[in-house]
């Protein structure tokens, strides 16, 4: 096979060690930085260790609620002054709460960073939650949960996560659901947030046209004495059993054109030794150029959809291998059935040795395009942290893609994928 | 640094803009044709973005699904967009391999073939990706609202097409269409990345130099006349929640007034982002509309922006009605917001603001070469590069009196199509 150059004499235009500075404050947050002076302007993302893993059921969606609420008002700002600041100068800054963690974004011209930082700083460490806001921002959630109900892809997803995690945690939706979200009150935003956001295991990155020790050095100003002694811990995350048969959950959503279809099963967490495997097995499948063997299948040779592919999320815990489509509903059996084969086909047979090849070398081609970016370089450096896949994670990336055989790609997807065992669910008319 | 800009014309009438940047070892390529839904007639709505998908479909050189796997295979990205006044195809590659996309642009500008097989297995792709926006309520106001807003300019055609001509359109319709649109004289090949112009130039010349130019297709298409009265629109439809889209007659982008329409724009409902790719807005929180509809709680969000189009199109506001109120409480609190501005001129205060947003997100629009060849390109389709390259300039031109003059010819009630999405009653 044709070795594909990677950045072909910019070899160290891949981050690395040598210019990744990483420092951990005292109080347990660690910042990265890395430099790019081509554009004035900053990308700045990170996390801290709260997410909807710790709602009580009866009030799910607490943790959405909660990181949405962080720049209602602070104890030097309300609403209307803080986004005037960021707004005014064309910055942006928000925060949502995940699973398992809340993570921020913000982007600003590199003369900002220093507000930035402190704006940061004010909605972590001294949110207000004023009442009007909290009742606004409940009566904006409940809204887009209304509209998440006539949604057929985030019901068709949502069902699909309430087949393959059945009683584990992470069946449960982020945002919540009506009831839980009504029964939330403003005590209970300030509860949670007292007792989950803390600096220990943050993690903020700082991207563009700054020094990196500055960059450091603003943080450990806006941040370096955050404390709180009565964070919490987030409990450890149980296994997710895998299903006996194939499980259906349909929902009837009246007066839609199409229906959505998310099918699969459980997948392995990030840190396992099959990741590489089934990084290139799942862009074989259906990921691979327009939408891999899966668009192949069903869009290109059958018609029946715009998009039918497939989508692996790895993160801590068990994670999950989709295959998503959009049919017309009187389609949505044959679309089921071309894609079930599919996945026959992929657990039975080696993907061939062309597919290999083609797919290693999308993944090292592509790097300069995924780094090109301030806020591609960051997200990448928030993952290596959050992972702890190592400074020189990206230097050692190209091996590990290459290392991977056709009998790996098969072995590994056997262990998560079977024909007679998926989820399979539906949402439309 | 300060980029090379080249601009030139080859002597079939391809327009040729190139712009080297040396930060990432990139090249992105756009082709962009002078077509999209604005060249379509009653009866074959949706063709223009059809023929961008049959495009897709493959040439003698280079048969189906070959270019996917070569473009794929080198971490590259391809694909294409089809709009009110054009359609464009690109590809962002690695820049030691870049020279595909030139090669096949130049090959399907002229040799696409249009197989029947492909054409029918394509109708039922693009009638699916119709009926997934079918899904959304907005879309369905939308295209209500479009519409109603115009009474022959193809403007009021969606680019989707209607389900009746998508399911009627055929093989030699579509061919015919490509065939009268895909010509040198009527594209902009817009280049931006890591190459030498001297050297890009001689490619370009190789493999696009030899493409005859073909007669220039001559569809009159003429203004509509003014609205003359607000129109209503009422759309019902599954669902709890209700929306209202405002629609007024726009300026065409080259006009004076759309600048000053922008800065209208970005106090009432926050400044545009201006990169394609990845982040680089703000949000809109301060705006006159958020403050006065969100935080007042009678709708719960509200966007809105102008297109910048080559006639004069529309300028829509999104607004999502709060559970407690109804549609008509939005559109009489919402009036109330324009009032002030047909009424007084803007304070220079906030002008200056709006300038001063618009030159962070023009910095962040620099800040991948993907985004600086879109606007290479994209601003030719509706007045030329001077237009992107002076946005905040112009901008910074506006002054008060301008945007109370602006404000009265375009935000009145009579230019405008209102339009409501109510649950249907079950």
């Amino acid at each position: 096979m044709e070795k594909t150059p990677v950045y072909q004499g910019h070899r160290h235009a891949l981050p690395g060690p040598d210019d990744i500075t990483r420092q951990e404050l005292p109080n347990g947050v660690t910042v990265l930085s890395r430099s790019n002076f081509n554009s004035p302007t900053l990308s700045i993302k990170g996390y801290i260790l709260s997410g909807s893993y710790l709602d009580p059921d009866e009030k799910l969606g607490l943790g959405y609620l909660t990181s949405h609420g962080l720049m209602n008002g602070t104890a030097h700002y309300n609403f209307q002054s803080l986004y005037n600041e960021i707004e005014s100068v064309g910055a942006s800054l928000g925060f949502s709460a995940g699973t398992l963690t809340t993570s921020f974004s913000a982007h600003c011209l590199s003369e900002d960073l220093p507000l930035v930082l402190k704006l940061i700083a004010e909605s972590l460490r001294s949110p207000t939650f004023p009442e009007k806001e909290f009742n606004r921002q409940k009566t904006q959630l409940l809204t887009g949960l209304a509209i998440r109900a006539q949604d057929t892809a985030s019901m068709a997803a949502l069902l699909f996560d309430q087949i393959i995690y059945a009683g584990h945690p992470y069946e449960r939706p982020d945002e919540g659901f009506t009831e839980t979200v009504q029964a939330i009150q403003r005590q209970d935003v300030i509860d949670f947030y007292q007792q989950t956001y803390g600096p220990r295991g943050m993690v903020l990155v700082v991207v563009g046209a700054v020094e990196p020790q500055a960059a450091i050095d603003a943080v450990n100003q806006a941040l370096g004495d955050w404390q709180n002694p009565g964070q919490r811990t987030l409990p450890d995350i149980p296994p997710a059993h895998p299903l006996e048969k194939t499980t259906h959950k349909n929902l009837s959503i009246p007066g839609k054109f199409q229906s959505d279809i998310v099918m699969g099963s459980l997948a392995p967490e990030r840190l396992s030794p099959d990741y590489h495997a089934l990084r290139i097995g799942n862009n074989i499948l259906g990921e691979f150029g327009m939408m891999g063997r899966l668009g192949q299948q069903v869009r290109e040779q059958a018609g029946l959809a715009y998009y039918a592919y497939s989508s692996l999320s790895l993160s801590r815990g068990p994670g999950a291998w989709e295959m998503i489509a959009g049919v017309n509903p009187d389609k949505t059996a044959l679309a089921v059935d071309l894609m079930t084969e599919e996945v026959r086909r992929f657990v039975t047979e080696p993907v061939t040795e062309g597919e290999l090849a083609d797919t290693k070398s999308y993944f090292l081609g592509r790097m300069p395009l995924m780094l090109e970016s301030n806020s591609g370089v960051a997200i990448s450096l928030m993952n290596m942290e959050h992972f702890g896949l190592g400074l020189n994670y990206f230097r050692e990336y190209p091996q590990q893609v290459q290392a991977v055989s056709a009998e790996d790609v098969l072995q590994a997807s056997r262990k998560y994928l079977d024909p007679q065992r998926l989820g399979i669910a539906i949402a439309g008319p | 640094m300060t980029d090379i800009t080249h601009f030139s014309t080859l002597s079939n009438g391809l327009t040729v803009h190139l712009k080297e940047i040396h930060t990432a070892p990139i090249i992105s390529t756009w082709v962009w044709y002078h077509v999209g839904s604005r060249n379509e007639v009653p009866g074959k709505t949706g063709i223009s973005h059809w023929v961008e998908h049959m495009q897709f479909k493959g040439t003698e050189k280079f048969p189906a699904g070959m270019l996917d796997r070569e473009i794929s295979r080198v971490g590259g990205v391809w694909n294409a967009l089809t709009y009110l006044d054009w359609t464009t195809y690109f590809e962002t590659l690695p820049a030691h391999i870049f020279e595909i996309s030139l090669e096949s642009e130049a090959d399907r500008m002229e040799n696409a073939r249009y197989d029947p097989d492909e054409v029918s297995k394509e109708r039922t792709v693009v009638i699916s990706e119709r009926e997934g926006n079918e899904n959304e309520p907005r879309f369905q106001l939308g295209e209500a609202v479009q519409e109603a807003a115009f009474s022959q300019h193809p403007y009021q055609n969606e680019v989707i097409g209607r389900k009746e001509d998508l399911r009627s359109i055929s093989r030699d319709d579509l061919y015919t269409h490509y065939q009268r649109y895909y010509r040198p004289g009527n594209a902009v090949l817009a280049i931006a990345g890591d190459f030498e112009t001297r050297a890009m130039l001689e490619k370009v010349n190789h493999y696009f130099g030899a493409i005859p130019d073909r007669e220039a297709a001559h569809v009159a298409i003429s203004p509509d006349p003014p609205l003359g009265q607000e129109k209503r629109v009422a759309v019902s439809g599954p669902g709890e929640t209700s929306y209202v889209q405002i629609s007024y007659r726009a300026p065409r982008a080259g006009d004076p007034d759309f600048f000053t329409l922008t800065v209208l724009d970005s106090l009432l409902t926050g400044p545009s982002s201006l990169n394609m790719f990845g982040s680089g807005g703000t949000s809109n929180k301060t705006s006159r509309l958020y403050r006065a509809l969100v935080e007042g709680e009678i709708s719960v969000s509200c966007h809105g922006g102008l297109q910048a189009t080559l006639d004069p199109y529309l300028y829509t506001i999104y607004l999502t009605v709060h559970p407690a109120h109804s549609p008509e409480d939005v559109l009489k609190a919402f009036d109330e917001e324009i009032a002030p501005l047909l009424d007084s001129p803007v304070k220079i205060t906030e002008i200056e603001r709006a300038v001063k947003q618009a030159r962070a997100l023009f910095a962040y629009s620099s800040e991948n070469i993907s985004n600086q060849a879109f606007w290479l390109g994209y601003t030719e389709m509706f007045d030329s590069y001077d237009w992107f390259e002076n946005y905040v300039s112009h901008l910074s031109g506006v002054t008060p009196e301008m945007t109370l003059q602006t404000a009265r010819n375009y935000l009145k009630p009579e230019n405008r199509v209102v339009g409501f999405y109510t649950p249907q009653e079950s």
